[in-house]
């Protein structure tokens, strides 16, 4: 798959059309109708979760928040093909598959909440936290992929950038690191049109991202992201080829991020109506839901219930995250070093000399 | 245990040597380390004895040296990554502050970072641009990290093997200007000097000379025309920027009632600055006179042939040691 559609051949990468009708049907991924259907009620999931944790924040209830609205099928074929013992190395807009990788939502929720403890995931393994200073995350993967391959591990890393990120050192770097090394590195970009305000063809001067592979000596595709079918097959196929010893795979998944970059951001600043609307009719799940409409595997009513369902479990978990009470001074220092320097051991002592004369002076 | 004659690039190939062969989990790359040894040949035979999955050469990229090491970390690994000099580490500046330091926190104490950086750093080997500087305040500034300077060979073998076992990431910075210069007797097998203890060298009663890298030997230098002098030096090598070991410091300079400093830095905002305020916290009403740093220039380092001036001698740091007493 990787010899019919590389990278230089210009060819996008679509099993089903704008409508959910199959155009591809050769390339259809190994998926029976259950996993479908679970697979496309947890993408609803996500998109419901978002779109609440978006309007928690309109309410004042949880800080700066970047939305996933319009990207779910990458994240939610990522969720299919991820192993238990793979890795998700994270940007910070694939909430899919965090929930997948085994984050609770109310992970999610503490972190956006301002608590580190948000980030540690209890329930899950071999992921790192969300990264935020761009596509620094992308050598951490190639290191892990050089861990996995000295270990001879089966595993396999799975890591998120945007199209912004893709202008970055750290992303060539990577690329070069883990190609050169030949280490199991699923390199996932989300090209979702902008980085914050600034269009994809500001960011680069090349065909697309996925023709950048070419050059580092690796398979790269570029495939519908909205498409999930053509997400999970060549998530499977990458995931195969890692697996084989074959090196890294970069996957540049062309979606619209149709919410903001975060919820500081308006972005009618800079994209119009017309170009919202020209994506609307791509969204991921429609598409998916059109498909499973014309295969009679959707029950509407059921569905609205389970909606519903839904919606009632994120707001208790969400009130359940509200509880958590403010950090503890002593969480400031103790997480630093594994062995703790006098200099801070001293600076929280002092702190806490000035708190008690505070309480005894109030 | 038994003892060899080693400079400080032998005692450092010995630490990387004893480690390598008692933890698998043990990886060490960067620039020409593999086949080649490093520029400096600090981890010559390594590759040979170890394999190249182990000792090796990375492409040319410090960023992702540094990124990688930290995804190795993540992953169970306890990589020691080599950046070829000082002046070349500014492009991982990213990777080391904003993830290195932070991946511990930022995790609540489950990635651990058992990453050991070496640095050669330092002045004074007639060296092209880059190559030369001293810029450990820069590093010891940064929450997350620790920072540790050798000044003998035995001291870098100690320090840099606890340096290893550490299960936080450490800047091991190498002063290239004595890699060679200094030979002494050290021990073959495994031994340990604690990370964040200060060595008193030589103690004494009038002033307390501050120093490490380098700078140590310099001192040691002009301690014979000092003692002519009639003037009694405790000299303390500080062998560990951060964190720092004020307690010895400081029962020092309550002892002698003065303080020179003596370091390759640039003179504003530098370990000095912070030792010199310690000394105010810790022993205000103890000084007999203003605290004295002997450092390099605010300037960029000349090239070797302007270098002579940059450079602290003896003779500086006698001509400032006797002015303190005299204050």
């Amino acid at each position: 798959m990787f010899k019919e559609f590389n990278a230089t051949k210009k060819k996008i990468f679509r099993i089903m059309d704008d409508q959910g009708l199959i155009i591809s049907d050769k390339h259809m991924p190994d998926i029976n109708d259950q996993e479908l259907v679970d697979a496309y009620h947890n993408m609803v999931f996500a998109r419901t979760a978002d779109h609440m944790t978006v309007s928690y924040q309109r309410q004042g209830r949880i800080y700066t928040y970047p939305p996933n609205y319009g990207q779910e099928a990458i994240h939610g074929a990522t969720a299919r093909v991820m192993r238990p013992d793979d890795w998700l190395v994270p940007a910070f807009r694939e909430m899919g598959a965090w929930l997948a990788k085994g984050a609770t939502l109310k992970d999610i929720f503490l972190y956006f909440m301002g608590y580190e403890v948000g980030n540690t995931w209890p329930a899950a393994n071999h992921f790192l936290p969300i990264s935020v200073p761009i596509a620094s995350q992308l050598p951490h993967a190639a290191g892990i992929g050089y861990a996995i391959k000295y270990k001879k591990l089966d595993e396999v890393v799975f890591a998120f950038v945007g199209d912004g990120g893709t202008s970055e050192g750290d992303f060539h770097e990577a690329l070069n690191f883990a190609a050169v090394w030949k280490v199991p590195v699923v390199f996932i970009v989300q090209n979702n049109q902008f980085a914050i305000s600034v269009p994809f063809r500001m960011q680069t001067a090349s065909d697309g991202i996925a023709i950048k592979s070419v050059a580092y000596g690796m398979p790269g595709i570029q495939v519908d992201g909205n498409d999930f079918f053509a997400m999970l097959k060549t998530l499977q196929e990458a995931s195969v080829h890692c697996r084989s010893g074959n090196g890294p795979v970069l996957i540049e998944a062309i979606t619209y991020r149709k919410g903001a970059h975060t919820t500081s951001d308006d972005p009618t600043k800079y994209r119009t109506k017309e170009e919202e609307e020209s994506w609307e009719k791509k969204d991921p799940l429609k598409r998916l839901k059109n498909y499973l409409d014309s295969k009679g595997l959707l029950d509407e009513t059921e569905d609205r219930r389970l909606e519903e369902q839904y919606r009632l479990e994120i707001d208790r978990i969400f009130m359940e995250a509200e509880n958590q009470p403010a950090s503890p001074l002593e969480d400031v220092f103790k997480y630093m070093y594994a062995d703790m320097p006098d200099d801070l051991k001293k600076q929280q002592v002092e702190h806490e000399n000035f708190l008690q004369w505070k309480e005894s002076n109030s | 245990m038994s003892m060899k004659i080693m400079n400080m690039v032998n005692a450092i190939n010995s630490a990387l040597d004893i480690k390598l062969a008692e933890d698998p989990d043990i990886v060490v790359y960067g620039e020409d380390v593999g086949v080649e040894g490093g520029v400096f040949r600090v981890t010559e035979g390594l590759q040979l004895k170890y394999g190249a999955d182990r000792v090796f050469d990375s492409p040319l990229a410090e960023s992702a040296i540094a990124g990688t090491a930290i995804g190795m970390a993540a992953a169970g690994l306890r990589p020691i990554i080599e950046m070829q000099f000082c002046g070349f580490v500014y492009p991982a500046f990213n990777q080391i502050i904003s993830h290195l330091a932070r991946m511990r926190n930022r995790s609540r104490g489950r990635i651990e970072m058992p990453v050991v950086v070496r640095i050669p750093y330092g002045g004074g080997i007639n060296a092209l641009e880059h190559h030369s500087e001293s810029m450990e305040a820069l590093y010891a500034q940064i929450p997350g990290l620790k920072v540790v300077i050798p000044s003998t060979p035995a001291d870098a073998k100690g320090l840099l093997i606890s340096a290893i076992e550490s299960n936080d990431p450490i800047l091991f910075m190498e002063p290239k200007r004595i890699y060679r210069a200094i030979k002494q007797e050290v021990g073959e097998e495994k031994f340990s000097i604690p990370i964040g203890k200060a060595k008193i060298i030589t103690p004494g009663t009038d002033v307390t000379v501050v120093a490490y890298g380098a700078m140590v030997r310099e001192v040691q230098k002009a301690l014979p025309r000092l003692k002519e002098a009639g003037i009694s030096v405790e000299l303390i090598d500080l062998r560990t920027i951060y964190p720092m070991d004020k307690e010895t410091l400081a029962q020092s300079i309550r002892k002698t009632g003065r303080l020179v400093f003596v370091a390759e830095e640039p003179t504003s905002f530098g370990v000095g600055a912070e030792i010199i305020a310690m000394a105010n916290e810790e022993a205000f009403l103890y000084l007999q006179a203003p605290p004295k740093r002997v450092t390099a220039f605010d300037t960029i380092v000349p090239l070797p042939k302007g270098e002579h001036h940059y450079i602290i001698s003896p003779e500086k740091i006698f001509y400032e040691i006797q002015k303190t007493v005299k204050f």
